[in-house]
């Protein structure tokens, strides 16, 4: 039998959404407040859900304490209370939900390898959220 | 093509337990969930039908109904009970939210009538929840 499980997280960072490729007046007028130059901050919540045959032995997909200790170790602890600017995967792109759901699908594609990676959705607000489950052709 | 969901909120205890493996081992694999007097959760139970709307009631599924079966189904046997040893599909079965959401896909699968079962989402919290669609593998 095969089942999906999902597991939320929560973290916490600033950033602000500026574009090297456009004008000043053209990254406002893209931007609106999220390019105010000191940047600001959003309590995130991540979904994180894989998939697989369910493990007669355990009853588990996988096992969740093997998934936090890889979010916490590799996701969490890297965006956590930082400023998403200064990270190397955000110096020559915008941080935007839509790339930083990119960038933790990808950690968790190369490295979490207890279950099959089905999505990762990010809530940036309550009233946004991002979803990504993987490109069939390399994303950039 | 619609689809239409409805909840319900049960409470039970429960515990992670494998008779093949050893003592240390069922603490390793299960840690705090490996206490033998159990621990409880409010589950909410997210039931999704999928079927045609009937044009001269401009239902899917009777809701009633639907509301009726997963009452008699999993509620009644699953609601305030200890599922280890009230709830016969974990007599053998570790009750994990993974084999919970395929029980209680099991009980109301051919229980239904008209709309098809779509999806049996479990969430044990607000932060961890399966879905089962029914997939064999």
């Amino acid at each position: 039998m095969k089942a999906h499980l999902t597991r939320r997280y929560r973290f916490s960072a600033s950033h602000r959404l500026h574009s090297e490729e456009m004008s000043a007046d053209e990254n406002r007028a893209t931007y609106g407040k999220c390019n105010n130059p000191y940047g600001h901050g959003h309590n995130y919540t991540l979904e994180v859900t894989v998939s697989g045959a369910v493990d007669q032995s355990t009853g588990m997909v996988c096992n969740l304490a093997d998934l936090d200790g890889f979010v916490e170790r590799e996701v969490l602890s890297r965006y956590d209370l930082q400023n998403l600017n200064t990270l190397q995967e955000f110096a020559q792109q915008v941080p935007t939900t839509e790339n930083l759901s990119v960038e933790i699908y990808e950690i968790l594609h190369r490295g979490f390898e207890k279950a099959h990676l089905e999505r990762v959705r990010i809530e940036e607000t309550m009233m946004n959220s991002f979803e990504y489950s993987g490109a069939a052709e390399p994303k950039r | 093509m619609v689809y239409l969901t409805r909840k319900a909120e049960f409470s039970a205890s429960h515990y992670y337990h494998n008779p093949d493996f050893t003592p240390e081992e069922n603490l390793r694999v299960f840690g705090k969930c490996n206490n033998s007097h159990g621990h409880g959760h409010n589950y909410m139970l997210e039931v999704t039908v999928k079927g045609e709307v009937d044009p001269r009631s401009g239902f899917v599924v009777d809701l009633k109904q639907l509301k009726e079966v997963m009452h008699r189904e999993v509620l009644d046997a699953m609601d305030h009970r200890f599922l280890n040893k009230e709830v016969p599909e974990f007599f053998t079965r570790i009750p994990t939210t993974e084999n919970l959401a395929i029980a209680i896909w099991q009980r109301l699968e051919t229980k239904l009538e008209k709309a098809q079962l779509h999806r049996v989402r479990v969430y044990e919290t607000p932060d961890l929840f399966v879905d089962f669609y029914g997939e064999a593998s």
